[in-house]
């Protein structure tokens, strides 16, 4: 056993359980995907690996395990010790995740210290930000924030993310403040990641097409509790919860469902597009 | 039928040190009474400027915007006062489009006050109820209330003087899917009950297909299609549409990798401003596309500014 393991989470904020009973687990090289709203706790889940839950919410059953040693447990947490080597996150809106008076490059480097390398921090920082296909990297580094694009802030992200080579990588809604076109080239790039370096990722989302796409199983968080999990063709074919076959539905593709003329929906030229796409 | 919105040959330049941005880059469109218009397209494809122009808060540089035959361009803000009344914009992000230290009853009230309408308090509750938010919400402030509360606010103000056109600027970006559903039920029940139009500003092509009869799609300021939903979508002519549609994840594709576009270069400074210019990033550029791109009309209604249009379009 090895990855990130989560085995019965609880996480509370004062007297209420805002995460019950969540099993996770990230094998290396594998994308497991957590699919639910906002607020079902997906991101405390996430943050309580990392030991970053904010002050008002604390561990109270459970535990989190990362390469076979247990970090998180009630009232102990390590995590701190493996933040960075062990385990990373990217965040929701790369721009505000950033420091924008630093420069790009320098945020880099930052975490590269942080880890304990010392040489040659800038030829490795413009090859981190070149392995995650930012054009003219040595550029780009001495850029701040505000000069980057929303895609390139987040490629900047994901380099201080893999910056030293972590176990597992979670990934908190990287592509939601994006372009499609840059969300496919980010998906893109970290799948590449992942089978180049054997990291195991955890991609968090409330669109389950995404997560479809991407990842080998799915657990469906609803109300801090994981209502179903299983692969993702298990999950995507025969869902078993209410609240899974819903996020289905809202991200089935159906183009021009609005034209058709008759307002019964069960037949009509809706159902032809989604059927093929459906393959 | 007479278009209720008309819009001739739309620029609109912004400087910046020496630079010209040609933000909107001749755009033609009409909205028709009742129907939903959609406009996609990558951020910085000008949709937002567009729909700035169109309602009145941006000028352009040139070009003509008509409400029902009425030439509005360029009339002074009093002079526009009655056109605003009728065509009202709905944004992206109504944390900052509304007044955070309003309550949702002075929010709501602005306009009524504004255009001199009596019976404010009456119609003030019944926005609320259209809308679908509690009467206990007024007192409250944007920050007290959900990202779903907040947008029916937005949506609230933006129908309480009974217009006949809204420019939506992605109204659902800033919430997720469950409640995206509920609002855009919301639009839709709204539009058949006061017989509304929409400009429906998305780069979620998913929302746009669900909601809009005809979609344009808008690269670098341009048109680069337009037709029927249907079509656009299902067989898009523009070699960028199709990338476009491609990128849009889909459950159940076989393969998650569609084609992908070139790398963008870091600076629009060195982008050609003339021929095709989605070419610099087309992964089936061809020499010609140095020069203007043909407007092919691919079927009736439905056309396309690519010299790949046509033999895209046809049946291998």
């Amino acid at each position: 056993m090895s990855g990130l393991e989560i085995v019965g989470l609880h996480v509370s904020i004062g007297d209420r359980d805002v995460v019950r009973a969540v099993d996770l687990h990230v094998k290396p090289g594998t994308c497991v995907g957590l699919v639910g709203a906002s607020g079902s706790g997906k991101s405390l889940t996430a943050l309580a690996s990392l030991g970053l839950l904010p002050r008002a919410a604390r561990v109270t059953a459970g535990r989190i395990l990362l390469g076979g040693d247990e970090t998180v447990t009630p009232g102990r947490d390590r995590s701190a010790e493996v933040r960075g080597s062990g385990i990373a996150m990217i965040f929701q809106s790369p721009r505000a995740a950033l420091n924008p008076v630093l420069r790009a490059g320098h945020q880099v480097e930052r975490v590269l210290r942080r880890n304990g390398q010392r040489d040659d921090l800038t030829r490795r920082c413009v090859e981190l930000l070149g392995a995650t296909g930012l054009p003219e990297p040595d550029k780009i580094a001495r850029l701040y924030p505000h000069e980057l694009s929303g895609g390139m802030c987040q490629r900047v992200m994901i380099a201080m993310g893999i910056a030293s080579e972590p176990e597992v990588l979670i990934a908190d809604e990287p592509t939601t403040a994006l372009d499609v076109t840059v969300q496919a080239e980010i998906l893109d790039l970290l799948d590449d990641l992942r089978s180049r370096t054997g990291m195991g990722m955890l991609l968090i989302s409330h669109d389950m097409s995404i997560v479809a796409e991407r990842c080998e199983s799915i657990s469906v968080m609803r109300q801090g509790e994981i209502v179903e999990s299983g692969t993702s063709w298990a999950v995507l074919n025969s869902p078993r919860h209410p609240f899974t076959t819903e996020l289905v539905r809202d991200v089935t593709y159906r183009p021009g469902i609005e034209s058709s003329p008759a307002p019964s929906s069960s037949a009509g030229p809706a159902d032809g597009p989604a059927r093929k796409d459906g393959r | 039928m007479r278009p209720l919105i008309e819009v001739r040959g739309l620029r609109k330049d912004y400087r910046r040190g020496g630079e010209v941005l040609h933000a909107v880059d001749g755009i033609d469109l009409t909205l028709l009474p009742g129907e939903s218009v959609g406009v996609i397209g990558e951020s910085g494809s000008g949709k937002s400027t567009l729909a700035r122009c169109i309602t009145g808060l941006e000028r352009p540089t040139s070009g003509s915007v008509f409400f029902q035959d009425a030439d509005v361009t360029g009339l002074s803000d009093r002079a526009l006062r009655w056109f605003r009344r009728e065509v009202q914009p709905v944004f992206q992000d109504p944390l900052t489009a509304l007044n955070p230290r309003w309550t949702v009853r002075r929010l709501i009230a602005e306009p009524l006050k504004i255009h001199g309408e009596r019976d404010v308090e009456r119609r003030v509750d019944e926005v609320l109820r259209d809308v679908g938010l509690a009467k206990e919400l007024m007192t409250r402030r944007p920050r007290d209330l959900s990202g779903g509360e907040r947008q029916r606010v937005a949506i609230a103000r933006a129908i309480v003087l009974r217009p006949s056109v809204l420019v939506l600027d992605e109204p659902t970006a800033s919430v997720d899917m469950s409640i995206r559903r509920a609002l855009l039920a919301l639009l839709k029940r709204l539009q058949s009950e006061h017989r509304l139009t929409y400009l429906y500003i998305s780069h979620d092509i998913r929302t746009v297909g669900e909601t809009c009869r005809r979609t344009i799609v808008m690269y670098r300021g341009r048109l680069a299609e337009e037709g029927p939903t249907t079509a656009v979508l299902n067989s898009p002519g523009h070699v960028y549409t199709q990338t476009l549609i491609s990128a849009v994840p889909r459950i159940g594709r076989a393969s998650a990798r569609p084609d992908r576009l070139r790398a963008r270069p870091v600076s629009s400074q060195q982008l050609p401003d003339t021929g095709c210019l989605f070419a610099h990033r087309c992964p089936r550029a061809l020499p010609e596309c140095a020069a203007d791109p043909p407007v092919v009309e691919i079927t009736p209604g439905h056309r396309a500014a690519c010299l790949l249009a046509r033999r895209a379009s046809r049946p291998p």
